[in-house]
């Protein structure tokens, strides 16, 4: 008897992260969400460039791949084409919240009626652990490797509460996967985050604070941690925005 | 038909996209080609269809790789600098193998430049847009008709080829006003594209639109096909015409609004008893080779009108292979040479013939 299977918006594809690497949590609730709604075959994903380039692989419905940062505006023009499917766009922090923020930032003023699954996990994974937008002060990086001085390099961009100033979004939660019962609300932020856009509410973004043990030089269990230690501190859980409410 | 009517330029585009089946229109504001989303604006809302303002060009682009992801018809428009923040988008299209329409009404350059109608975008359309190996069609319309029937035209080619289009005007065709009979109404787009993005219905395996291929011999894989693919554009869809060349000594190549002025200067030279033609680009990619070669076995010299320093003559060079000389007579900066100036550049190719 299979007591635990896989979710069906996931194909077979053997993922391509780290060991101790929070995508495939996230990856696993987004599909599980897909799979709960019953809207795989009517759900258009978009693939961010970063360490989730290749969730195209990964999900089972059909999928695009935007250059860096742009998938917001790839998911505006597919929502326009196809107003009656689901699209979600997967980004990570320097897709989001660097490069592309100004496709973040004005799509979420659109109140485009898209849902956006944002991994922070406060460094650049794939490019082997530079400084993000999101890294913490003090926070050592290659490209920090002093650790992040706001004199020279700045703060960190805390962005549901960046688009909570904005009117045009109708749901901003920050949750993180790093127990139990806390995959168990992300779970429960992501499912909502695609039934709004079924609802028809408008944008919704989920922020996912998620582990880097590779490039934090930290194992699994110390990354889970940290999560607690040094970035809930400087995000703090909870919904930003929730129009119903 | 339809009947005759006073347009615009850009309204021209903007209208016959429409006409052609387009209904996602997505763009920025710059001068001169302003107009084209002015129209779309209050056209697309009534007729169903998407004119969105987008953030940026950057964005804009974006968003017609999405609509273009789901196998629909979509269009941006531009002027020059705007183009170069579009041409990482466009390299993407290219990538994917998708279909789009990309207008660039140019003006002056280098940098913000000038508002004043330029050709100085000839080597960024023609080579390739963006990063990596790739071609889209150019089109070069030199009559507000033809900004029309081109916009269809390069709509109909990127579908056929799943490559995108881009319609090079300057800002004076954008700008002028000319009598146009509109083409009729046409879907050429069809709904059934296997490959497109538009959800599985959970009735096959799921589509991928990408551009990313990290093993190397699948990356060379595809951009040989995809060289094949531009083999067969080059073959059928080059377009051209030719102007007084059956006895042309001297033959003036020229697209655009240089082109007008060229056909002025032409007339004149030949009530002076000079044999002298034209062959007028209408695709500069795939570039017209054939017939001027062609017009090489015949004609004693080459001019090149165009606004820039010189870049559509180095095509020339290369199609006839520097067997006769190719001379250049040009304006830059938003300047247009009066029929004047060419005949006058004609006069001399012809005296030098003489001597």
């Amino acid at each position: 008897m299979v007591v635990f299977e896989k979710p069906k918006a996931l194909t077979d594809a053997v993922l391509s992260y780290c060991p101790g690497c929070t995508h495939g949590i996230v990856h696993r609730l987004v599909a599980e969400a897909i799979d709960e709604l019953g809207i795989e075959g009517k759900t258009v994903g978009i693939a961010p460039v970063g360490c989730s380039v290749m969730a195209y692989n990964f999900f089972s419905c059909d999928m695009i791949e935007a250059s860096h940062g742009r998938a917001p505006a790839v998911a505006t023009g597919v929502k326009r084409a196809l107003p009656d499917n689901i699209v979600f766009a997967y980004q990570g922090d320097g897709d989001l919240a660097s490069i592309g923020l100004c496709e973040t930032v004005s799509t979420a003023a659109r109140g485009e009626n898209i849902t956006i699954i944002f991994i922070n996990n406060a460094i650049y994974g794939m490019t082997g652990g530079q400084m993000a937008p999101t890294s913490l002060v003090g926070q050592v990086t290659q490209t920090s490797p002093y650790g992040r001085d706001p004199k020279t390099q700045g703060y960190p961009i805390r962005i549901c509460e960046l688009l909570a100033t904005l009117d045009g979004p109708a749901y901003l939660e920050r949750v993180t996967v790093n127990s139990v019962k806390n995959v168990k609300r992300a779970k429960k932020a992501i499912k909502k985050a695609f039934q709004n856009q079924i609802d028809g509410k408008g944008f919704s973004l989920v922020e996912v604070l998620s582990a880097c043990p590779t490039n934090w030089g930290m194992t699994p269990q110390k990354a889970l941690e940290w999560i607690d230690e040094a970035m809930i501190p400087q995000y703090p859980l909870g919904v930003y925005r929730d129009k119903e409410a | 038909m339809n009947e005759k009517v006073m347009m615009k330029g850009n309204e021209a585009i903007a209208e016959a996209a429409i006409l052609a089946g387009c209904r996602h229109y997505f763009g920025y504001p710059i001068t001169p080609q302003t107009e084209v989303a002015a129209y779309m604006a209050k056209k697309m809302p009534k007729i169903g269809g998407t004119f969105l303002q987008a953030e940026s060009e950057i964005a804009a682009i974006n968003m017609v790789y999405g609509v273009a992801s789901t196998g629909k018809p979509a269009m941006t428009s531009s002027s020059s600098p705007g183009i170069s923040l579009k041409c990482e988008g466009i390299s993407y299209l290219a990538g994917a193998d998708l279909p789009a329409l990309i207008v660039n009404v140019q003006r002056g350059g280098p940098g913000l430049g000038g508002i004043q109608p330029s050709q100085s975008d000839y080597f960024l359309a023609t080579r390739g847009p963006g990063h990596g190996d790739f071609h889209v069609f150019v089109f070069a319309p030199a009559s507000v008709q033809e900004m029309a029937d081109l916009t269809g035209r390069a709509l109909h080619v990127a579908w056929k080829y799943r490559m995108p289009s881009m319609l090079l005007a300057d800002g004076t065709m954008g700008q002028m006003m000319e009598p146009v009979v509109l083409p009729e109404a046409a879907d050429a787009f069809g709904s059934d594209n296997p490959w497109a993005a538009v959800g599985t219905g959970m009735k096959r395996p799921h589509n991928v639109i990408n551009s990313l291929y990290l093993a190397p011999e699948e990356l060379e894989r595809i951009n040989f096909e995809r060289f094949k693919r531009y083999e067969l554009a080059e073959a059928e869809e080059t377009l051209w015409e030719e102007y007084m060349m059956e006895d042309a000594e001297i033959c003036v190549v020229s697209y655009g609004i240089t082109a007008r002025v060229s056909r002025n200067a032409i007339v004149e030279a030949r009530s002076r008893g000079i044999k002298v033609g034209m062959i007028r680009p209408i695709t500069l990619w795939p570039f017209p080779k054939a017939p001027l070669a062609a017009a090489a076995e015949k004609v004693k010299s080459f001019l090149c009108v165009e606004l820039n320093m010189g870049q559509m003559i180095e095509d020339v060079e290369l199609a006839i292979r520097c067997s006769r000389p190719v001379d250049l007579c040009c304006r830059v900066g938003g300047m247009i040479p009066a029929p004047d100036e060419v005949l006058a550049h004609i006069m001399k190719l012809a005296e030098g013939e003489k001597a």
